[in-house]
């Protein structure tokens, strides 16, 4: 054993031994020690650098709430990660961990120049300085802040563990596992209601599992022993899941929580091999209790961040549940009755220990018995100072003046190597305000507690505000089951003895002989925000709680202000002489913990990340060495290069073949949506800007659809198959919301029509061949079928059969060829897709992408909704008046078309847009000027599509100018980076004006 | 992550549902016959109130159905549940 390791007690198996390393360096703990513990007990309390000052830092305390001891764990490896609190690390075999923010290191630390420097570093520095010489900003003050700033190193390579999501319900969930907790969950897992019970920690019982004080005495037992068996008893209730080392991280509203549960973290390196980091649990609980205790706070004086300057229940817990003794020669700073339970723990294990207490006088039990063992007390004192560097050797005490304001009298100086101190006791209300509830601010002893108003949640123990054993037990008892409606429990006729807390007094920043301004009172232990700085935003003006909060950085670190938060408000309120109630709390926001992001995101990365859409033909793409464009979740082949052909290329190859013979395309991914119902064709003629009524069945027809506010939504080809039964086609990334918005008109606004929507964009694949050769290729496909133009004409449909599978070809064209498309039931795409291959192999059918297909129908001037339209293109800005009926009394978007701003004429139009040198090609969103000399420098639009046409041998765009439709053959300048692009507005449709190449 | 009680299909997360905004307000019979303003009432005018208001709420990965809903902005409460074409209840 160490020389720190005092104590045997049954959490810590001191039979095994765990090494690790610190900073390279090789030590021993056992089996139950924490990081944290662990070094303690090998005598480091030194483990990291502060932010700003990169004063030394220790550890403070032994739990989530620390602010100081945080890590960097396993090192340049893909398991390492940073801002690990070593109070929260089992320890396990090979753990590596490494200290942060110090260089070259630890104990010599360039960054504590800092320290020195600090009254240049006051709140808000960051926003005063680094103004000037402005060209200093982005070679010098930038690379330097961000050389500093951050703690831990981010991992650089891809996480390898892998995390998991669960979701559970239950009728009563209990979050900690102390002694409240425990009771609340035996209560309600034995009136049949099946309850979770979450804990942190991997062992039950809280602080009462090691108070082994004869003041706290359950039923003629130890409380510990009593709970102890009440624990044994627990594990054996069948409808109760008792999960350890899980935490909450969020309580949302209608009792929807999200817990993470750690489930290889604390396993030797070799055993976490393939198995399951992290699970988050999210929870529908019926009922909730939170039990989730208390957090000491320290107490606020000069240099109180001195490595060896702990929390004094966590001392306790150090020496009582993990054996370890913090100091062997122990001073308690207090200002209340629970730091005499870890003097007396001290003494007993024969430690020397004194007492600094604020307060007068104490008449409680536990004091008593402090004094009768002979414990050294010094009523009324407060430390003024602390000395030793990296550690703790001394302290200065002064008396207090009769109203706290003040110290009086001589420096006393006492030797320790240990501080402990205690503040008092901080509810952990984070839970109940995250679930919505408000708090009450409760004067007697300075705590925010609950104000319970919601019916399917509770507070109970500490958290709720009840710090002494008796009132824990008793409280939780009726409370529990007055909230679960149970008339009796097994607790009821329970006898509590314990101590009891007379005497309070509460000082948020002690006083000291020097000024303010020349003292470090740490609040913000992380951030090292200190009482200087808060007082510093008062006078600047600062006045809400939330505004000094990000002023000072008070309670913004890692820890989220555990610790620090109280304090702040305090010295607010003291300050500023508003009453703590008043004044509020900054608000508690999830997650209570950091999450790590592998829990966040559970399963979902990597090709689980989003769902991908494939068409039936996919396949064929990929051996024919396709390369894909994402379109929505589409993967659509974007175009297909031969040998060593690039983009530009292989689109220009296969443009021409499409005009020059045939070219195919897979155009399974446009949305198909199925409308049937007696009111069909009244209700596309709702949605659509143009009359459908008298289309023929047999029939397809363009139609463009608005929203309300009279832009352009989508458009498609609908083909009506029946005199009841239509076919509408939709953009591919356009397909749900329309169906949603059509839907959504169907069930609210026009529930009186018959009209029936399915969406079959799934059900069939789509081959389409356009080109001069596409009508000799479809006849050698349907050779039984007629395909002159009087047969089936342009903006027609057929049903037909290949292969014994019937499909529908319907002739339309966005390319402006002559054009087919077939369609067939998805599951024969492939087959079809190849015949059609086949067929066209001595016309050199040439297959195409989506370049390629937005090139062809560019150079006719055709609209791609969504590239070309932004949302605030109405059909007449796109000079597509042609397809707005004026005869229809109504459809969607109509009043908005001549609303004041919609007839305006100086509204960005579709025009054309042609280079005065033609192999000049623009840039997509490139911004388009009428004047170049003016300043500033108006821009009257932007260039939507842009190509280089193959078939017209010259480039050609299409772009939104304000005003354009008037312009046509005016100059324009296209600004680019190192020259401006002239250009000259023409008409949008660049091919084949008169529509001759349809019916070729 | 509130749970909604879906008039069609009953209880369902949150998650599962889209929100369309404020309910009753129903499109004009006669737009064409509305002024600039009487058409943008209806087109951009909505309440965003906190506290207790009607809304309009899709089953969207459900049954689809568009339904209204009471809720309490404030709160999230959800004071009543109803289907399209009913009266709103008395809040």
């Amino acid at each position: 054993m160490t020389k720190y390791r005092i104590n045997k007690t049954k959490f810590v198996d001191q039979t095994k031994t765990v090494s690790f390393t610190f900073d390279g360096k090789k030590y021993h703990g056992f089996e139950g020690d924490t990081l944290a513990s662990a070094l303690l007990s090998n005598g480091i309390h030194l483990v990291g650098r502060s932010f700003k000052y990169h004063r030394p830092r220790g550890i403070m305390s032994c739990g989530s709430e620390e602010p100081n001891a945080i890590c960097q764990i396993n090192d340049n490896t893909d398991l390492t990660e940073p801002n690990v609190r070593v109070t929260e690390i089992e320890l396990y075999e090979g753990l590596k961990a490494s200290s942060q923010n110090c260089w070259p290191s630890l104990n010599f630390d360039i960054g504590g120049i800092n320290n020195l420097i600090s009254p240049f570093l006051p709140a808000g520095f960051y926003y005063k300085t680094f103004m000037w010489p402005k060209s200093f900003w982005k070679k010098i003050y930038e690379p330097l802040i961000r050389l500093s700033a951050g703690l831990g190193k981010s991992p650089t390579q891809p996480d390898p563990d892998i995390y998991d999501h669960k979701h559970e319900h239950c009728d009563v969930l209990v979050i900690g596992g102390g002694i409240s907790g425990i009771m609340s969950a035996k209560i309600a897992a034995k009136n049949n209601l099946k309850t979770i019970l979450i804990e942190d920690k991997n062992t039950l019982g809280g602080s009462t599992i090691y108070q082994n004080n004869k003041n706290f005495i359950i039923d003629n037992q130890k409380s510990n022993e009593w709970l102890m068996n009440e624990i044994s008893e627990l594990e054996k209730l069948d409808n109760l899941i008792i999960k350890t080392r899980t935490s909450l991280a969020a309580f949302h509203s209608y009792n929807y929580l999200l817990a993470k549960e750690n489930i290889s973290d604390h396993l030797p390196l070799n055993k976490k091999n393939g198995s399951i980091r992290q699970r988050l649990w999210k929870i529908r609980a019926d009922k909730v209790i939170v039990a989730a205790g208390a957090i000491e706070r320290p107490l606020i004086f000069n240099n109180n961040d001195r490595p060896g300057i702990i929390l004094a229940n966590s001392v306790k817990k150090y020496l009582d549940f993990y054996g370890v003794s913090s100091g062997l020669n122990n001073t308690i700073f207090t200002n209340n009755d629970s730091a005499y339970e870890t003097a007396v723990s001290l003494f007993e294990k024969g430690i020397s220990v004194k007492i600094i207490d604020i307060r007068k006088k104490s008449s409680s039990n536990i004091v008593k018995n402090a004094k009768n063992l002979g414990i050294e007390i010094y009523w009324n004192s407060t430390v003024v100072n602390t000395f030793g560097y990296k550690k703790i050797k001394s302290i200065e005490i002064m008396n207090l003046s009769e109203d706290g304001s003040n110290v009086t009298g001589n420096k006393n100086k006492i030797q320790c190597d240990c501080l402990s101190i205690s503040g008092g006791w901080t509810p952990m209300v984070h839970m109940h305000t995250q679930s919505g509830g408000k708090l009450d601010f409760r004067e007697r002893d300075q705590v925010f507690v609950p104000n319970e108003k919601s019916e399917n949640h509770i507070n109970v123990g500490s958290c709720n505000g009840d710090f002494e054993l008796e009132e824990i037990v008793k409280n939780t008892n009726n409370k529990v089951k007055k909230f679960l409606n149970i008339n009796e429990s097994g607790f009821d006729k329970i006898s509590v003895l314990c101590s009891k807390e007379l005497e309070k007094k509460n000082i948020w920043l002690l006083p000291n002989t020097i000024s303010e301004g020349k003292t470090k009172s740490f609040i913000d232990f992380q951030n090292d925000s200190t009482a200087k700085d808060i007082k510093l935003a008062l006078r600047e003006g600062f006045k809400s709680i939330e505004h000094v909060k990000r002023y000072t950085t008070t309670g913004m670190a890692t820890d989220q202000g555990k610790l620090s938060n109280m304090h702040a408000l305090g010295i607010i309120a003291d300050t500023a002489g508003v009453k703590m109630g008043t004044l509020g709390t900054t608000t508690f926001r999830p997650p209570f913990t950091p999450l790590t992001f592998g829990a966040i995101v559970g399963r979902s990365v990597g090709k689980f990340f989003d769902v991908v859409r494939k068409t039936s033909i996919h396949e064929w793409h990929v051996q024919n060495k396709a390369k894909f464009e994402n379109v929505g979740q589409w993967k659509r082949p974007w175009y297909y290069p031969i040998n060593s052909e690039n983009l530009h290329e292989a689109v220009q190859r296969e443009s021409k073949a499409a005009r020059d013979s045939a070219g195919i395309l897979d155009a399974s991914t446009l949305g198909k949506i199925d409308i049937q119902g007696t009111d069909a064709s009244e209700f596309l003629n709702r949605v659509y800007t143009n009359a459908w009524s008298k289309l023929g069945i047999g029939k397809c027809r363009y139609g463009l659809m608005l929203n309300e506010d009279g832009m352009v939504y989508d458009d498609g080809v609908t083909t009506r198959l029946g005199e009841n039964h239509y076919l509408m086609t939709t953009t591919t990334g356009g397909a749900a919301n329309v169906l949603s918005k059509l839907e959504d008109y169907l069930q609210t606004e026009w529930p009186e029509l018959d009209v029936y929507l399915t969406s079959v964009t799934d059900h069939y694949s789509t081959a389409s061949i356009c080109g001069p050769n596409s009508k000799k290729i479809l006849k050698k496909l349907f050779p039984d079928k007629d395909f002159s133009d009087e047969a089936f004409p342009h903006m027609s449909y057929q049903d037909a059969i290949i292969d014994k599978i019937e499909c529908r070809i319907m002739r339309i064209s966005f390319t402006g060829e002559l054009s087919y498309e077939i369609n067939i039931e998805s599951k024969y795409g492939k087959s079809l897709w190849e015949n059609c291959i086949k067929a066209g192999e001595e016309y050199k059918i040439t297959p195409y992408g989506t370049e390629t297909m937005h090139l062809l129908r560019a150079e006719k001037g055709f609209i791609i909704v969504g590239q070309d339209t932004d949302g605030t293109m109405t059909p007449i800005d796109l000079q597509m008046d042609w397809i707005v009926s004026k005869k229809k009394y109504d459809f969607i978007g109509k009043r908005s078309l001549y609303r004041s701003d919609t007839i305006r004429e100086d509204r960005k139009q579709l025009v054309g847009l042609l280079t005065d040198d033609p192999n000049e090609i623009l840039e997509e969103g490139a911004q388009i000027v009428s004047e170049l000399d003016k300043k500033p420098i108006e821009m009257i639009g932007h260039v939507t599509s842009s190509y280089f046409s193959p078939n017209l041998n010259k480039s050609i765009a299409l772009a939104v100018v304000k005003g354009g439709k008037k312009m046509k053959g005016q100059k324009l300048f296209v600004p680019m980076e190192n020259k401006n692009i002239n250009v000259t507005v023409s008409d949008f449709i660049f091919l084949d004006k008169e529509n001759k190449r349809i019916n070729a | 992550m509130f749970v909604i009680n879906c008039p069609y299909c009953g209880e369902r997360d949150q998650s599962e549902f889209s929100c369309g905004g404020e309910a009753h307000i129903v499109r004009p019979k006669q737009p064409t016959e509305l002024s600039d303003d009487e058409w943008a009432e209806y087109l951009f005018m909505r309440k965003n109130i906190k506290g207790v208001q009607f809304e309009r709420w899709n089953h969207a990965h459900g049954c689809r159905k568009w339904f209204n809903m009471v809720r309490d902005s404030s709160n999230d409460k959800i004071h009543a549940v109803y289907k399209m074409g009913e009266k709103p209840p008395a809040i």
